[in-house]
């Protein structure tokens, strides 16, 4: 008998396996894009806009162009076209023309011999800006009479999304409390440790460009690209080499990329831009500053009636992924919980900062954070535990939620008590020592967005898989790794579905001339979509194998039993092929194999017929539930996070040490929102741009995340698989904030809780005690 | 305009265990000749100076970030990078717990990480948690969360299996 091969149980997937890539990246041979061969290559640089608004009145690079050691200058006239993520709101440019809208927006862009020879050249570029008045709040943005941004949005409103759904003032009448909170979080920042960088090359002999850069979502900026440069599409490479971390700072199309491809055309070769960690900071996209305006009514037994929320969200100075951000903040208010009634009024604004973007949670963290406050402060009003006040408005799956959005599967009930009895909550909470506290929230995200930004009708994934003479298994997919694994992933799914060996298997991701298109990786789609592909075409290679061995054995292909690696007749018969006797004959007239497998999300899953609909709809949502414990200084109003009890539903763990992985760094990322993270600026100039003013907590400040998987086995996913990275995110901020409230019985209503912030709303409290108590004497 | 002439000066120094000599820039930072020179690209840039720690390195076995330090200033000094760790193939402890462990999830940090918890256990093999967040407290991962740092490092050690 042949023993059981590890990998045809499925133990790798008990277990979990390191990454695929994991070598290179501990020994130091991972090349990033900065660690590329650049031989040869110029340098590039540019200038940035050092006002926050103004039209550009003259613009002369002529000094600079004459230098010696200069090949190219490009500005705004070099490229007529906008760029952008959603076709219906592109209104960028990758050097700005006529006005510029924000300080350190590109105006000019130079590439040189190196890079002293290119700020030299930078600093012999003359310009003159006119200012124009220059708005960084949103209150100051709607303003009556503002100048406007754009002149097509009036009152320099990106979007107002305003959704009904159910009766809710029916809802409100029929609750026995209804409170209102006003929750603000600040913008922060993805902070990827790895700077913003591209090597492009442009061969004027053949006119073909090929870009190795840090995008998340190499399609965008292939078709980018292609519009900005006026070439087809066929003459366009990218690929992705390897990239530290991504977070959504990349999934947009970035204007360095642009500008490095327009001066490489220009110059006629290959030039290399590295970005300061300052001008990663000024490329930004990422979460916005957001106001939340949130009201609640609810029974005595915490069953919510309905929920009115509005969102105010400062965009910065372009559209970017705005709209998705605005809908997804509303959309995602739903299929967490059971909310029967629910308005939401989303407002997208305009202002003279670095444009916003997607960032991890992308729109849902701070409705999330400010739902999950209120919540607790509700059950708390009606002495509730705020456990009872979560349990007592679950879903049952399978559901649609109001808004539409298809729910599967629904592990949260069992992610509430994994958390609850793992912290000892019944016992301790109310009875720890003064300044300390426990808080808890929840949290979900989707499994990749159901309906993609460009309808092509193509599939969501497709992922081709070779074999070849050598009896090597090649899984090419256009998904990019950038540090979550996916490679990995893919890999897993592959030999497990094959029943080969996991070091059979080898991946090649993100090549445009060598691998299908993908969507990218964002929105937490891969494992979902691309590993229900890779499933898909594994299963296509096996039955060629089957058939092979079938031949061989003179037997038909149902009575095939595969092994492991060996392919025999069942029941009693002796006659077994190895591996590689099967791929010989397989390869018989035919030769190299590739198969494709694909992935569709059916329109079921796409969202309602509502405007905005289709932002939030997926295939299957993470859940997530946590504990925080957190203590208080009242001397200095420093919050320390003591311990983390995370559980969330990923239907499947497909490698539990990444699934581990991913839930730790998200936990944590939500922490450093909460804790200190926040972008600063004074008119407009960055006040945080490197990453000691940038505060993300180090390792001193990280607590101990302890990590409970749940496996709902959602019915779509691949093995039952669904995300795992994004969903616990959420959760932590409002777990913290709870947790400072039961430890200090102070509400804070914004993020992050520093120390000043937290100083301040103690000093109040003594000065309203202190008031209560002069007011009392005196009647 | 003329490019202008920059002073260089000879270097001379051991780089994992081979000495080599390179005419240098009085101002080169020590991270660009490791990566432009010497094509040690496994040290890392992730900052404008001094405040990620993806760069740190090995001078005389102390850690140091290598962006705020001059290459002319490590004359005659021993140099080890992430590429020396390694010997004949077989990873060192800390990358083989880096590796097993999921203490690298991007891996840009990795490599200054790695660096900087060598020096530490060279030092003291059994380090506590606390002395272990102190010696890695200038390097920045932003994937992890550090859980897992701890636990490589901790496992490097044979504290945990």
């Amino acid at each position: 008998m042949t023993a059981v091969d590890p990998i045809a149980d499925g133990s790798h997937r008990r277990r979990g396996v390191p990454l695929i890539d994991g070598i290179e990246k501990v020994t130091g041979s991972a090349r990033y894009t900065a660690d590329l061969d650049h031989a040869g290559a110029l340098v590039g640089r540019i200038l940035r806009s050092p006002v926050s608004h103004g039209d550009i009145e003259r613009l002369d690079v002529s000094k600079a162009r004459a230098m010696e050691g200069v090949f190219a200058v490009i500005t705004g006239d070099d490229c007529p076209h906008t760029y952008g993520v959603l076709p219906v709101a592109m209104n960028e440019y990758p050097l700005a023309r006529e006005r510029v809208r924000y300080r350190g927006e590109p105006i000019a862009a130079v590439a040189a011999i190196d890079a002293g020879t290119a700020e030299r050249a930078i600093e012999l570029i003359e310009f003159e800006l006119r200012p124009l008045p220059a708005y960084y709040s949103s209150e100051e943005a709607r303003a009556p009479g503002a100048t406007l941004l754009h002149d097509n949005k009036p009152g320099n409103i990106e979007r107002e999304v305003h959704h009904d759904f159910g009766d809710w003032q029916l809802g409100f009448a029929n609750a026995d409390l209804v409170r209102e909170e006003k929750i603000s979080c600040a913008e922060i920042n993805h902070a990827q440790i790895e700077p913003h960088a591209c090597l492009v090359d442009y061969n004027p002999t053949t006119g073909q460009l090929t870009v190795q850069t840090v995008s998340q979502v190499g399609y965008y900026l292939h078709l980018m690209l292609a519009r900005c440069l006026e070439m087809d599409t066929s003459r366009i490479r990218i690929v992705k080499p390897f990239i530290g971390g991504g977070f959504g700072a990349r999934v947009e199309v970035l204007n360095f990329e642009i500008i490095t491809a327009l001066l490489a055309r220009a110059a006629s070769g290959k030039v290399l831009m590295l970005l300061s960690r300052e001008e990663t900071f000024l490329t930004h996209r990422a979460r916005p500053q957001t106001d939340v305006k949130i009201r609640v009514g609810m029974r005595r037994d915490g069953r919510i009636t309905a929920c009115a929320c509005e969102v105010v969200q400062r965009g910065g100075a372009y559209a970017g992924y705005g709209i998705v951000t605005i809908l997804y903040a509303g959309a995602l208010l739903q299929g967490l919980y059971d909310i029967p009634a629910l308005r939401y009024d989303g407002y997208r604004i305009y202002a003279n900062l670095p444009p916003c973007g997607a960032m991890r949670g992308h729109g849902a963290v701070d409705t999330r954070h400010a739902f999950e406050c209120l919540l607790d402060r509700m059950s708390r009003d009606l002495g509730l535990d705020p456990f009872a006040a979560r349990r007592a408005n679950l879903l049952h799956a399978p559901t649609r939620t109001l808004n539409d959005l298809m729910i599967n599967s629904y592990g949260l009930p069992e992610c509430l008590d994994r958390v609850e009895q793992a912290s000892g909550w019944r016992k301790r909470i109310g009875k720890l020592p003064k300044g300390k506290g426990l808080g808890m929230a929840c949290s979900h995200y989707v499994s990749g967005a159901a309906k993609p930004i460009h309808w092509t009708g193509e599939p969501h994934a497709v992922v081709n898989v070779r074999l070849d003479f050598d009896g090597g298994i090649t899984a090419l997919t256009g998904a990019a790794d950038i540090g979550q694994g996916s490679s990995t992933m893919v890999a897993i799914v592959v030999s497990e579905t094959l029943g080969v060996a996991l070091d059979r298997v080898r991946v090649v991701s993100a090549d445009s001339a060598l691998t299908p298109k993908d969507n990218g990786a964002y929105s937490s789609r891969i494992t979902f979509m691309v590993g229900n592909a890779a499933i898909d075409a594994a299963k296509t290679l096996k039955n060629i194998l089957v058939d092979a061995a079938a031949r061989k054995l003179e037997a038909r292909p149902d009575d095939i039993e595969v092994i492991g690696e060996t392919f025999r007749i069942g029941r009693g018969t002796q006659a077994s092929l190895s591996f590689a006797e099967v791929v010989k004959i397989a390869l018989v007239d035919r030769g190299a194999i590739t198969v494709s497998g694909t992935f569709t999300c059916p329109p079921e899953a796409q969202g309602g017929r509502h405007k905005g609909g289709a932002v939030g709809s997926t295939m299957g949502f993470s859940y997530a539930a946590q504990v925080v414990e957190a203590s208080v200084d009242e001397a200095t109003g420093l919050v320390t996070v003591e311990k983390v009890w995370t559980a969330l539903d990923c239907g499947c763990a497909i490698n539990p040490l990444a699934v581990e992985g991913q839930i730790q760094g998200s936990v944590w990322m939500g922490m450093g929102q909460a804790l200190s993270e926040e972008t600063r600026y004074f008119e407009g100039l960055p006040a945080h741009a490197s990453l000691l003013e940038y505060r993300m907590p180090t390792i001193v400040e990280s607590p101990p995340i302890e990590v409970h998987i749940v496996e709902s086995h959602d019915p779509h996913g691949p093995f039952g698989a669904k995300e795992a990275s994004e969903g616990a995110l959420g959760g932590f901020a409002p777990a913290l904030v709870n947790a400072i409230a039961n430890a200090i019985g102070i509400d804070l209503d914004e993020l992050p809780v520093t120390p000043d912030r937290v100083m301040e709303a103690l000093i109040q409290r003594r000065r309203q005690a202190r008031l209560a108590k002069t007011l009392k004497a005196a009647t | 305009m003329q490019i202008p002439q920059l002073k260089k000066r000879l270097l001379r120094l051991k780089i994992n265990g081979r000495w080599r000599e390179d005419a240098i820039a009085e101002d080169a930072l020590l991270v660009n000749y490791l990566r432009n020179v010497a094509g040690l690209t496994g040290v890392k840039t992730g900052c404008d100076g001094g405040e990620c720690g993806a760069c740190t390195i090995l001078i005389d076995g102390k850690a140091v970030p290598s962006c705020i330090m001059l290459a002319v200033r490590c004359d005659g000094r021993c140099i080890e990078t992430i590429e020396g760790l390694a010997t004949q193939g077989r990873l060192s402890r800390l990358q083989r717990a880096f590796h097993e462990k999921l203490g690298t999830q991007c891996g840009f940090c990795t490599p200054g990480m790695v660096m900087a918890a060598e020096a530490l256990l060279r030092c003291n093999p059994t380090p506590t948690d606390a002395e272990i967040r102190a010696a890695l407290s200038g390097n920045l991962c932003r994937c992890t969360g550090y859980v897992k740092i701890i636990e490589s490092v901790k496992a490097a050690t044979g504290a945990v299996s």
